[in-house]
Parts: C-alpha cells; structure tokens; sequence
C-alpha cells in the first residue's frame, strides 16, 4: 500500500500562484504604465506643496506669457502658472475616478453574480435591463443626472456608476455561468450552503481575475469620462485646476496662439489615461494564459 | 518505393526539451526507437512520460517553445532534422500523418467533410476530377457504410466515432508510410473503441504502412502493435515484442503497470490492488541514478546512484540494473475471502422505485431516464455501467438531489421517502448522501485550502464542535492517507491522485451512508487508480457505506461491485450480483459491452459487435430499445413490444424477450 504520493512532483507547481505577481510585475508594459500613474498620484497628493507656484494665485500682468525658464509650462489667463495647476490638477480626476469605478465594479460585481447564478427568469430580466442601459450614450445619463441632482461630485460618481456597473456585470456574468456548471458548485449545494454563501465564498474567488482586468480597463474609461464631464460643466467646479475643467475655459484661446493653456493639460489626461491602460494590458496578458 | 531494409522510423539518441517560463526542461532523454516497414509499435507509460512529445517530434511538430536538442530522427533513412521548410512540407504530405485524441478538434469544424478530406488530394496534386470519387473510396476504406452523405455533413452532425474514422480516412488518404495515432480511442465508448481498433487491424492487413501507437492503455496496445516501448520519464525504460513484455515484464516499473490494474476475475473480495508508490518525477527534474529508484520496490545503493544502461536481453532489452528481480517482486498477500453479499436485504439503504427523468420543455422532450428501479443494500457497491448517454450520471445526480426527477418517481432512504429536491429533504438525509466526483479539477475549489473544504463540510454537516473540527479533519485526512503538510495546500499544489483523496476525505466528511462514485478514477493514471480503488474499499470495510460506482471501465467496475446494473437508453437491461453479469448468461447488450472490452494477455473472444451508433433518446426505437443494434434480433415481438425485467433467480434479472435458457450463447471473457 502507498504511505503517502509523493511531494517531489508538487514542488514547482507550489509557486504559480505568487509567480503570477512575480510575472505581473515583470512586465514591460505594466511597469512603464504603472510608472506614468504613480507618477501622477504622487502628483494628486504632494503636488499643491512641491509646486514653484500657487495654482490659485492670480497675477494679471504675467497672463498668458509662453513658456518660459519662470514658467515652465507660460501662464493662462489670469497669470496663473500652468505647471504648477496641472501637476495639481491631478487630485481631483484621480479621487472621483478611482472612487466612480470601484462603486461600479462593487454593484456590477454583485449583480452579474446574482444573474449568473440564478440564471432563469432573474438573468432574462436583468440582462434586459443591463442592455437597456447600456444603451443609453453616457452624456444623456449626465445630463438626467444633472436635472435630478445638480452639479455635484456625487452625480459624477452616480453617472460612471450607473453607466460602467451594467459592462462590469455583463463581464462577471460570463464567468459566473462558466463556474456554475463546475461541481464544486455541486458539492457545496450538497452540504446546504445558501446562494450568497456559494456567490461569494465559492465563486467569487476564482472569478477575481477577469474582474480586476475589467476594472482596470474601466478605470481608463472612467477617468476620459471624468475629464469629459468637467469638460462640459458638470461635477467639477472652478476655480479647481481640474484638467478637463482647465481645457474648457481655455480651449477658445487656441485660436489665438495661446497653445500651452491648453496642450499641457490634454497632455497630462491622454498620459494617465494610456498609463492605466498599459497597466491594464500588462495584467490581462499575465491573467490570460 | 519502401526500402524493406531501412527502417520507416528510426529515433536515435532523440533528446527533447521544451523552455517553459525561461527554464529548460528535459522531456525525452535519448530515446532509441526503430519501426520496420509495416509494423505497429506501441508506446506506452503515464500521463506526463513524454509518450505525446515524442509522437509531435515524429512529424517535427512540436509546440514553439520545444525544441530537440540532440539526436536524429530519421523516416524512411531521410534525416527530418536537415529538412527545410518546403522538404518538410513535401514529407508531411506524402509520407507521415497523424490521427488526434480528439476527432472533435482535429477537424475542421465549418467545413463538411468530403471537401476536408478532398483537401489532402489537393495537396497531393490529384487531378481535380478524381477527388469525390477517391474520398468516397478512402471513406468505404475505414468502413462509412453511405460515403455520400457523410461528405455532405459537417463534423459536429457526427458521432465521436464516425469523426474518428473520418479522421483516420484524411491520415490514409495520403498514402503514408508512417501513420502516428495519439491516443486514438481514448475519448470513447468501449463499443466504438473496439470498432476503430478493428478498423485500424484491418487497414493494417490491407497495407504495409507502419504504425506508431501511443496509449496509455495496456490492453489496447496488447491488441495493436507488434512492439512495445515503455516510457518512463522520457526515457524508454523496456521494449520487446508485445507478448513477450505483457508476458514477462522485466523492468520494474512494466511490473509495476500491469500489477495495478484489476485482473480478470479478481474482486475487492480477493485481494488488494497493487499500486506504484509515489508520483513521476517533475518535467526537467533530476534524479541521481536510475530514474525510477525512488518509486522502485527493488531498487538499492547501486540504482541511486548509476544511471543504467539500456541491456540486450536477448528477446528485449531492459534500462535496469536487476532486470532478474522482477519475478521476484512482491506480490500483494490475496485476503481471506470475504462472505459473497448478494443475498437480498429487506432493509435497503437506498430503494428506487420508478424513477423518470425527462429534460427539455413541452416540443422537445428527451427521456433520460425510464422507469428505473433499484435497491441499493448497506456496505453493498452497485456498479453502473452503460456507454455515454445511457444515463448513469443522470440517475446519480436524480438520486442526490442536485436535479429533480419526474413527478411520480420514488426515492427512499433507509425506509424513508426522501424529497425530490435538495432543498426539500432534511439534514439526515443531504448528509447521508454524498458524491465522489469525475474530475477533481472541478469538484475541488481552487481558490480554497484543503482544510477549509474539509472543515466547512464537517460543519455543515455534523454538530461536531469547533475545537472538535480540527481533530475530525486530521482523522479523515489520515483515512485518506493524505499527509497533514497538505493540509494548507490549495488544489493547484496537489497532483491528480492527492486531489481526489481530498475529494474523498471531504465526501466522507459528515459520515455518509451512501457515496455515489462518478468515474473517480477515469482522470488518474493506472498506478494512482489502484491506489485510490483501494482506498475506496478501505473506507467501506472500515465505515459499511454503500457505493453506487459509476464507472466506463468494465475492469474497474468487476472489482469494487457486488451486483452491477447495466444502463441503456435510460433503461435497466440487466441487473445482478457481479459474478453472473460477468459470467453469464448475459443480455446481448451486456454481452456485447463484455466482448469490446482489450485485454493485455492477448486473448480476445469472438467480439459481438454491435450495429450502428446509440439511438437518440429523443426519439428512441419501439419496443426493446435495443432492438436496432442486436446481433440476436427475434423479429417483430423486438420491435413491437418493450420486454419485462425477467428474474433468473439469486437477484439476477434480464430484460429479454429471449428466454433465459437460450441466452447463454458464447460465453463472455470470464
């Protein structure tokens, strides 16, 4: 009789899980976008006491100077020194984004669980509403929003919420169906566990992957969005040094030549934007195979 | 034209590697193999020994990241390693070709198959105006009875086995010198297993092309090939003729692979299967010595330490230091003979009276189950056995609870009606049922630890105290023999054996009265099945549970069970304690499940084969359901009227329109 499988075999297998980390983390393409977005939370949390000016301070007689060795990135309209706002103008984007897309991944999570696992009428149902408002473009969502409860941040938050949960569920749906027909499913009906005990005990363990891509992925979309939304007036208000907000006041100047009120800002929106992106890929590329 | 004096094949010193995640590792270490004009040699070893790598380096097909690192391969005395790509191109086309495990995959799925196979006529430059005629002739070839109207279908409008023969027609349609099978068989039925090796014997009379067959199957190899290589990671460890190695093994490790599996007439009741101690080395590790020493009943300081060579033994040769002391391995001690329980309990664990299960809504309705009924006595096994889609696994998951039987159908446990549904029987009776499951990989969570799976169960199940948990947990692993240090793994760290000890300990977890079996060991290796059936008795000697062993493996399901019920279309066909299902007299159906099943000594009987594929449930045949495929058809009574279970005395029942006396016809393998 054997006494015991042997151990020699398991030994290299042990490690896969934290190599996954390892590999992770060695990639090119996450290390670089994770390089650009570290760079900008640094910016959005020690940004307003390392700038060599006040973002908010006005100075008339220096507005709209061009690039200089004073002002690196030249002055918009009301003298205001347009490094120092864009390196502070990461705090905001980079609060309500983060926040906006993990709400909707908390409630987009829970809901494809719900109707990947009951299945049935409950899935019919949801889906049918989940592609209803998928199919709503996101400014009209905005601009209800905006009717229904003024400019605020958490109409931002309710915007990206309500328009990135139903793409989250869809995504966890998917994997849910997958897991369900697996018998440990099974097994665990087999010693009474209720719903929500196999939902997120059983199930939602072994689907985090493909949620923390789709996470990752929205979080780009979220922060366009944000940036889009302060664009036209809604969430945002000045005189923050918001990037989107900034483009909106400025963009008229362009016509006049005024280029680097506007270049800069756009600049730092399209680098954090790919930077989450890149991120993004470098996980799905580990997570996939 | 074939040079009769050069080999078709010849692997010399052929050393494989493949670079996995920047690491070299070394699949075949200098294989020698050679493949004469016309002959059939089989490789054969577990999963993970480098049977498949070696089959992929045969086409120089290997995935991107393996690569040979030393060695020839030679096909028909041209070196296959100094090909260019266009030569390469050109041998694939006309002189080498491959049939896949799975049929499903290797074709083509958006294209019917006459203009697949047309395809190889293409390449081969036919003219175009022979190419339907020639793929109707190459299909009549591997026995398609209408060619016509297979070419008209797409591969997934046909049976596992019709793929499988289609398959096999493209590898012939190119005439090759060597055909390379991968487990040809392995994803099917016995009874369609048994007609492509008849297939493949017979296209091997027809001509002279050689045959590289690659099988974990013993029994099938035994049936096919000539020659026969063992592979033991990636080194061939004893090769000679088939009769000569099945015969009178000399490697330990041949010893060993033959030992494990259940022999012809041996039961639970005799003897304890021998297993192989211990698991196959890891791709690429190192192993001072002989590579099998650590896994070696026989093996001393000498083998730990010297690699052997590989040894002439006259009729074979042998990479061992004591190729002597193979006879004298240990042969595990037969039990005292346990009383033969077969004698009718009024008390049954489990009682199934007319149970019907029907999927699908009002349109289509497809029966999987009619009207079975079953006792199952305590501490007795009822083996289940039928091809795919008799409706084994349906019943098991009916009697469960995980799916609802028809209205009307009865379960009864312990003289208890039990609820239809999970959710409607009480705490005793979910508890007292539980389910080893097929394939680990699924049954396991993999996100949690093995002491979580078990300990979760016990305190769903039991009222066994937290601090009491713990000590429970260790006594089923132990049960199991499963070491403590895995208890904090997670099933990614545990091979396919550990797994299913975990699955085991956990469906043992709240004391179950009856574990239904559902092909537990048909994911494992030989070595590890035997170790894992013997667990299974173990655990019912020591707890009297009952077993319902759903099994495909008719070896298997001999050894554990003490009566046998034999499925079809949904249908009990014969019922009885496992001697006389197996002796006889049979049903046809079962005789015909008996006859297709290889066997490694070389002795087949007369196979009763049977016609045509399983009809579909949706529409099945009038009265005998079996009455299409019969070979012993009476007539109009078959085909009009669904015949009665007919009892032949001590529990063994029929369902026949032919009278018991006359069944017995040939006798089975017995």
């Amino acid at each position: 009789m054997m006494t015991d499988d042997n151990v020699r075999a398991e030994t290299i297998r042990n490690k896969k899980e934290r190599r996954n980390l390892y590999r992770i983390i060695g990639s090119y393409t996450f290390i670089i976008g994770a390089a650009i977005v570290l760079f900008w939370v640094l910016c959005a949390i020690f940004g307003r006491m390392l700038v060599p000016f006040d973002p908010f301070a006005d100075d008339m007689l220096n507005s709209l100077s061009p690039p200089s060795t004073e002002h690196w990135f030249g002055t918009d309209q009301l003298g205001r020194d347009v490094f120092s706002r864009v390196i502070a103008g990461a705090r905001d984007i980079l609060t309500i984004a983060p926040l906006a897309t993990l709400i909707s991944a908390v409630v987009g999570t829970a809901l494809g669980l719900v109707m990947g696992y009951f299945g049935g009428v409950v899935d019919e149902v949801t889906s049918r509403i989940v592609d209803a408002v998928l199919a709503l473009p996101t400014v009209i969502v905005a601009l209800l929003a905006l009717t229904a409860l003024g400019t605020s941040i958490v109409a931002v938050l309710f915007v990206i919420g309500f328009t990135f949960a139903p793409i989250i569920a869809r995504t966890v749906r998917a994997s849910v169906l997958t897991e369900r027909g697996l018998d440990y499913v099974s097994a665990a009906k087999l010693r009474r566990e209720s719903s929500l005990y196999i939902m997120f005990v059983e199930i939602l363990p072994n689907i985090i992957p493909p949620i923390v891509v789709e996470t990752t992925v929205r979080l780009g979309y979220a922060i366009f969005t944000v940036a889009t939304l302060s664009f036209i007036g809604f969430g945002i208000q000045p005189p923050s040094p918001d990037w989107g907000l900034s483009i909106s006041t400025n963009y008229g100047l362009i016509g006049g030549g005024y280029w680097w009120t506007v270049v800069f800002d756009s600049l730092a929106i399209a680098s954090l934007v790919i930077g989450v992106n890149l991120m993004a890929d470098g996980i799905q590329s580990v997570l996939n195979d | 034209m074939i040079d009769k004096r050069k080999p078709t094949l010849k692997l010399e010193n052929l050393c494989v590697q493949y670079s996995v995640k920047g690491e070299k590792r070394q699949i075949l270490h200098g294989v020698n193999i050679e493949i004469a004009p016309g002959e059939a040699y089989g490789i054969v070893g577990e999963s993970g020994c480098g049977k498949s790598t070696a089959a992929y380096a045969v086409l120089r097909y290997l995935p991107r990241n393996g690569s040979v690192n030393q060695g020839r391969i030679l096909i028909n005395g041209q070196d296959l390693l100094g090909l260019g790509k266009a030569q390469l191109r050109e041998l694939r086309r006309t002189s080498v070709a491959m049939v896949y495990q799975d049929p499903g995959r290797a074709l083509n799925p958006t294209i019917r198959v006459g203009l697949q196979i047309e395809e190889v006529f293409e390449l081969a430059r036919i003219p175009k105006s022979e190419w339907a005629h020639r793929t109707e002739e190459v299909l009549r070839r591997v026995r398609i009875s209408d060619p016509q109207q297979v070419m008209e279908r797409y591969p997934h409008q046909l049976s596992g086995g019709m793929q499988q023969r289609v398959a096999i027609a493209m590898a012939l349609a190119s005439m090759p010198t060597l055909l390379v099978l991968d487990e040809p068989t392995t994803g099917l039925d016995a009874t369609v297993e048994a007609d492509i090796l008849d297939l493949i014997l017979q296209l091997r009379r027809d001509s002279s092309t050689s045959i590289l067959f690659i099988s974990h199957n013993l029994a099938v190899i035994a049936k096919m090939c000539d020659r026969v290589g063992v592979l033991y990671a990636g080194r061939l460890v004893e090769e000679g003729r088939t009769g000569d190695v099945f015969n009178s093994p000399r490697h330990p490790y041949t010893v060993g692979l033959l030992r494990c599996l259940p022999q012809r007439g041996r039961s639970k009741n005799v003897a304890p299967l021998t297993t192989i101690p211990g698991v196959l080395p890891p791709a690429g590790a190192v192993i001072p010595g002989c590579v099998f020493s650590p896994r070696c009943a026989v093996a001393d300081e000498i083998c730990r330490t010297i690699e052997p060579d590989i040894a002439d033994l006259g009729n074979r040769l042998c990479k061992c230091h004591y190729p002597e002391r193979a006879s004298i391995m240990a042969v595990v001690e037969p039990l005292p003979p346990i009383q033969y329980r077969s004698s009718y309990d009024p008390d049954p664990a489990l009682e199934i009276r007319h149970l019907n299960m029907t999927y699908g809504a009002e349109t289509i309705k497809f029966k999987a189950l009619h009207d079975v009924s079953l006792t199952l006595g305590r501490g007795e096994t009822l083996g289940l056995v039928g091809e795919s889609g008799s409706g084994k696994t349906t019943l098991a998951r009916n009697i469960l609870g995980i799916v609802k039987p028809d209205a009307g159908s009865s379960i009864r446990l312990d003289g208890k009606q039990a609820a239809a549904e999970l959710a409607g029987r009480t705490r005793e009776q979910v508890k007292a049922l539980q389910i080893v499951f097929q394939n680990p990989d699924s049954a396991l969570n993999r996100s949690h630890t093995v002491r979580h799976m078990i300990n979760r169960t016990i305190a769903k199940l039991t009222n066994i105290s937290k601090r009491d948990r713990e000590r429970r947990v260790h006594e089923l692993t132990r049960a199991v023999k499963l070491s403590d240090r895995y208890l904090d793994a997670r099933p990614s760290q545990l091979s396919g054996g550990l797994k299913q000890r975990v699955a085991i300990a956990r469906a043992f977890s709240g004391d179950p009265r009856i574990v239904v079996c559902d092909e537990p060991t048909s994911a494992l290796d030989v070595s590890v099945q035997a170790a894992i059936l013997n667990l299974l008795v173990e655990l019912q000697n020591s707890k009297q549970v009952s077993f319902i062993f759903i099994s495909h493996d008719l070896g298997v399901v001999r050894y554990l069970s003490d009566r046998i019920a034999v499925l079809y279309l949904g249908r009990v066909m014969e019922i009885g304690p496992a001697e006389d299902v197996f002796s006889g007299p049979h049903h046809p159906y079962t005789e015909a499940l008996l006859s297709s099943v290889p066997s490694i000594d070389g002795k087949h009987p007369e196979r009763v084969k049977l016609d045509g594929e399983v009809p579909s449930a949706l529409k099945p045949p009038s009265g005998c359901v079996f009455h299409t495929r019969c070979s012993r058809k009476l007539g109009s009574i078959c085909e009009n009227t669904a015949p009665d279970l007919v009892a032949l005395g001590n529990l063994h029942a029929i369902r026949c329109h032919i009278p018991a006396e006359q069944l017995p016809r040939s006798r089975g393998p017995g």
